[in-house]
């Protein structure tokens, strides 16, 4: 589904990060850790195709992303869920057009997902301002927005950056079980955070591997967590 | 053919509908005004420019027409060979080919164009005034030499003047005068284009983040210019419409140019000369179809 080899990112020629394998199966759950500023946003940049490695490959869904078109990166785009920490909208449309917005680019019927709507807008707790304008959100409804949006085509991989940031302790559970449902589902997750006790709380309830960036690499760091 | 079939296609799908996709660019907001405005600015001032060229043309056409058309015949005689000289010049002129018509100055006409000379209490019959034959050609023309030899043998004080040296200057002024006309037209098109592609920049950019945002879920480029190109192309058309229309309504109510006046009092529109201006929002539209696909797409390549 998603493999990064040897994959190097440079920046204003410094190195973020250097040699970063990873290779993500189907209906896996990822947690992401590290410092801030160590490169957990870079590395779901880099999967979402929003930044070029500068050496290195990253396959998505079995394709090289270089080989990629710029029209076949909006078509993998749909097949992935993102939530970025600066969460982004459009203004001059309401919450609800904007969870349905990658709906709308891809011209799916939005009537036929009104029922998911519903439900999704139930869930992250953004029914009673369905009619508002990002604008008007607190930074914690933005990021529960901005998962919605990210789960509104049911896609195959979910990469979230600090999805709870911004939110209280009961949001931050309700996201989490959103995010392991979805998971159940088959869909895989990458999960960037820096909260330890969310990654305790989740790996009781699912099958998580926890990844953590340190010294520009990626390494496994399951075990300093139980 | 096939080309064109395909390039008919990229249009229509840049241009149909999708009411949807058409949310995507902010319906309000001061970009919708700039669009609108510059639009309907620079077709009012189009259709001042086409008047102006089409009056010019008038006044050019009217110079070259009039002056090419007609001549002066000059007898300079004794009083009492006056009558027979005009009737041997009128003799000649009707068997002349060439010479649709031509009549002698009455003294009433003569004394009007003394009148800025001389004043009006001129007398005419105390003077030694040489009568004068207005000469008006056919489309053929007639031959100015030949005449001129005729008439030396019939009326030896006949003297032929068909405005040679004067209506090379005035002719050569009034094409000048033409192409200025054309000239401010082709200009005032080029900073219609400019400012429409301008104004199409500059909305595109300010809503840089509407771009960034729907190619980030997962828009394809296509889709994202076509939504810009459809609001800015109709917004381009309306306001050039608008400007058209305010501007045809001024026009008409200007005051019709009375016998003599100069063109510049005769800036309306005649005939079916009234649909030119019609042809600016299209032209206008085209141009900020093509201004916003290419700035759209110069944005998109620089978001990934």
């Amino acid at each position: 589904m998603l493999e990064l080899e040897n994959v190097a990112y440079s920046y204003g020629g410094d190195d973020l990060l250097t040699d970063v394998n990873l290779r993500l199966a189907p209906g896996s759950f990822h947690f992401l850790t590290g410092p801030s500023g160590a490169g957990k946003s870079t590395i779901l940049k880099l999967c979402y195709m929003e930044l070029q490695p500068s050496r290195g490959s990253i396959r998505v869904f079995d394709h090289d992303i270089h080989a990629l078109t710029r029209d076949e990166i909006a078509l993998s785009r749909r097949r992935i869920g993102v939530v970025h920490q600066d969460c982004q909208f459009l203004d001059h449309l309401t919450v609800e057009e904007n969870i349905v917005l990658p709906l709308v680019v891809a011209r799916r019927s939005v009537e036929a997902q009104s029922g998911n709507l519903e439900d999704l807008l139930n869930w992250v707790g953004l029914n009673h301002v369905r009619q508002s304008r990002p604008p008007q959100l607190s930074g914690g409804e933005r990021q529960r927005m901005a998962l919605a949006r990210a789960v509104i085509m049911a896609p195959d991989l979910i990469l979230a950056d600090e999805p709870t940031g911004n939110v209280d302790w009961e949001m931050s559970e309700r996201l989490l079980t959103l995010l392991i449902e979805l998971n159940k589902m088959g869909k895989s997750v990458i999960l960037a955070t820096h909260d330890l006790n969310l990654i305790r709380n989740a790996k009781s309830r699912v099958s998580a591997r926890v990844l953590r960036i340190a010294n520009k690499e990626l390494q496994f760091a399951g075990a300093e967590l139980s | 053919m096939a080309k064109l079939l395909e390039i008919f296609n990229r249009v229509r799908a840049l241009l149909s509908v999708d009411t949807q996709a058409d949310r995507l660019v902010p319906p309000t907001g001061f970009t919708v005004l700039l669009t609108s405005f510059t639009s309907g600015a620079m077709a009012f001032l189009a259709v001042f420019t086409i008047a102006l060229s089409l009056a010019t043309g008038r006044v050019a056409d009217r110079w070259a027409s009039e002056l090419s058309q007609s001549s002066t015949i000059r007898i300079s005689a004794p009083a009492e060979e006056l009558d027979l000289q005009t009737e041997a010049v009128l003799s000649v002129l009707k068997t002349s080919s060439g010479v649709a018509s031509a009549r002698v100055l009455g003294e009433e006409e003569q004394r009007l164009l003394l009148e800025p000379w001389f004043g009006p209490e001129l007398p005419l019959d105390s003077l030694p005034i040489p009568r004068l034959i207005e000469v008006v050609e056919n489309q053929d023309g007639f031959d100015p030499e030949g005449l001129r030899l005729r008439l030396s043998a019939e009326a030896p004080g006949a003297f032929l003047d068909d405005h040679t040296r004067w209506r090379k200057p005035l002719v050569s002024a009034a094409n000048s005068l033409r192409l200025l006309g054309w000239t401010a037209l082709v200009l005032i098109g080029m900073s219609m284009a400019a400012m429409i592609t301008l104004a199409a920049r500059a909305a595109l950019a300010a809503n840089s983040q509407v771009i960034q945002v729907t190619r980030l879920v997962g828009a394809r480029d296509t889709y994202i210019a076509s939504a810009f190109v459809r609001r800015f192309t109709i917004r381009a058309l309306r306001g050039s419409f608008l400007g058209v229309m305010v501007a045809l309504v001024v026009v008409s109510l200007l005051p019709e140019p009375a016998e003599g006046d100069t063109f510049l009092t005769g800036l309306s529109f005649r005939g079916w000369t009234w649909l030119y201006p019609l042809l600016i929002p299209i032209f206008c539209a085209v141009v900020a179809f093509l201004a916003t696909r290419r700035s759209a797409m110069a944005r998109l390549n620089e978001v990934t």
